[in-house]
């Protein structure tokens, strides 16, 4: 950033200028080269040189939304990470995950995060739950001649929101395609690889309504049952304590499920599958 | 064509300081101090417009004179520190980073331009203990200095100065930091010499809670900053003191710190400044005409 400075020391007008209260805006004009999705790529497909990420459930609940992420990332038939974390907070009061190429999309996902801080600090106000998904959709549209080449990445954006239109609908779940696309989904959703397994199991368990506690048992359920048929979604792995990461946000903000709290939740499940391997 | 007047260098300089320094005494003034919870940022401004504002994990900014060049250096700060963020590490963000950058731009700004910039700002970056906190002062013409603790800027600074270094205590919790900060601000602009008592509408005020993991800026405001301003402070050990975690409060009413969420709320109300005739000329947006 030096580099920008003139000789008298004086910042570059486009740091103090009214513009934009968008991060992603001023690096276009400040350092470019920061950005994703602007880079010359060769020709040809390149899809199996990086690590891809997996699957990633939401669930809308009576109280806000639960995200969980499987643990497993995969360079063709290899498992490139075993403890991978798909799943983060995007600010307080909502959730990010995502699935395809690892790499960008976790840059995304930074990306996104400063985003909206910015946003909050520039404004002194919080981005509307619509304004954050329109502007994620935005950054996702930015990656599009990568994902025509085989780096796509596609995520999952779920939160409590603060001024909903509808006061019995807080928690909103949002999915994206490669083009940018921005759909609102009712109840629940999942993306990755694993996502048509734990879809179809979402759809039997679903109910509208669910407390957190019961919408964390039914994601970790929905991700064993894509790490059953899918071998690219990891299941939870009681040798080494790597269990899925599961987040709510909630008006008390987001919360991590500790690792106690996911161990007793992954353990019951197991165990239930024990008794019953299909659920 | 005309022949211009000799001024000298030194003459050019006098009177361009002679100028922003009006402008500056002009104002209503800020003060940011040092305690036991952290560092207390608060700004005598009775409009919506703000004074005060977080810039980064740690650090916070105050300033006094005329709002659009405060603003625009403040979106800067903002701006630089997010950009070095994101490229290193949050904590690769430093208050002496901002300071060193805002006196380069201050500083050429006063010498190249006919108008220099009729600002004062304050860069406060909250340490583990308020030995290790910093406070940069960074004047009009680029200057920059390392405050003990506490500082005064704006209006009539001298006099607020004189108030805070009596009585400024590091070790103070924070209804008695605020009690002290209203007071100091108070003790200028009465009738007759006399002393004002501000009350909650006349503040605006801010922490940098060092207890807080990631993001320690707090504005306070509307029933928390009554209660504290009451000296109620066992409501606010228990919201602002113990709070170690990530999870903001929730946005309801009975909770004395202020979140983003509800920062939202206050921010429903028109954000422009009432253009009353009759209101008093506030430093916060102008010269002072």
């Amino acid at each position: 950033m030096a580099k920008d400075f003139d000789p008298s020391g004086r910042m570059p007008d486009y740091f103090t200028n009214a513009g934009t209260s968008s991060f992603t805006q001023f690096l276009n004009h400040a350092s470019p080269e920061l950005l994703p999705g602007r880079r010359p790529l060769p020709p040809g497909l390149s899809a199996d040189i990086a690590p891809h990420a997996t699957t990633i459930v939401a669930i809308a609940t009576a109280e806000g939304v639960v995200m969980g992420g499987d643990r497993r990332a995969t360079m063709g038939n290899l498992i490139a990470s075993r403890d991978i974390e798909k799943v983060h907070p995007a600010d307080s009061y909502s959730l990010i995950g995502i699935a395809g190429t690892a790499g960008i999309g976790i840059e995304l996902m930074r990306l996104f995060q400063v985003e909206l801080e910015h946003y909050e600090k520039i404004e002194g106000t919080m981005l509307s739950t619509d304004g954050k998904a329109n502007r994620l959709a935005g950054m996702v549209r930015g990656n599009l001649g990568a994902a025509m080449q085989g780096l796509a990445v596609v995520p999952l954006f779920a939160g409590y929101d603060l001024s909903p239109a509808d006061p019995a609908k807080v928690g909103r779940i949002f999915s994206f395609d490669v083009a940018g696309g921005l759909y609102e989904e009712t109840g629940y959703d999942a993306i990755g690889s694993g996502s048509l397994f734990a879809k179809s199991a979402l759809k039997k368990k679903y109910r509208a309504g669910l407390s957190t506690d019961d919408a964390v048992r039914l994601a970790v359920e929905a991700l064993y049952d894509a790490a059953d048929d899918d071998t690219a979604t990891g299941g939870p792995d009681l040798t080494r304590k790597i269990f899925p990461v599961v987040m709510s946000a909630t008006a008390n903000g987001t919360h991590r499920l500790t690792e106690a709290e996911i161990t007793a939740v992954a353990e019951q499940v197991v165990a239930g599958r024990m008794e019953n391997p299909g659920g | 064509m005309a022949m211009q007047f000799y001024a000298s260098p030194e003459q050019v300089q006098r009177d361009r300081s002679e100028y922003a320094r009006k402008g500056i005494a002009r104002g209503r003034s800020a003060v940011v101090l040092t305690y036991e919870g952290g560092i207390l940022l608060v700004a005598e401004n009775i409009t919506t417009l703000r004074k005060i504002s977080e810039i980064y994990d740690k650090i916070g900014f105050a300033a006094v004179g005329r709002y659009n060049e405060f603003e625009s250096l403040r979106r800067a700060g903002i701006r630089m520190a997010d950009v070095n963020g994101y490229s290193y590490d949050r904590r690769d963000v430093t208050g002496r980073f901002l300071a060193n950058a805002y006196t380069q731009t201050l500083g050429a700004i006063f010498t190249e331009t006919q108008k220099p910039y009729e600002v004062e700002i304050c860069i406060a970056q909250v340490g583990s203990s308020p030995e290790t906190d910093e406070l940069y002062r960074i004047t009009y013409d680029g200057s920059v200095m390392d405050e003990p603790g506490f500082m005064a800027m704006g209006g009539q600074a001298e006099a607020i100065s004189n108030v805070l270094r009596e009585r400024h205590d590091a070790t103070a919790e924070l209804p008695a930091a605020l009690a002290l900060a209203a007071q100091a601000l108070g003790s200028v602009g009465g009738e007759n010499g006399q002393t004002r008592k501000l009350d909650q509408k006349q503040l605006e005020v801010a922490v940098l809670d060092r207890r807080r993991k990631g993001r320690a800026f707090r504005r306070i405001q509307g029933p928390a900053l009554i209660q504290l301003l009451e000296g109620l402070k066992d409501v606010l050990d228990k919201d602002l003191g113990g709070v170690d975690a990530a999870p903001p409060p929730p946005p309801a009413a009975d909770k004395p710190t202020v979140s983003a969420a509800a920062e939202e709320d206050a921010a429903d109300k028109p954000e422009a400044e009432p253009t009353d005739p009759a209101a008093p000329a506030d430093g916060v947006n102008g010269d002072g005409s």
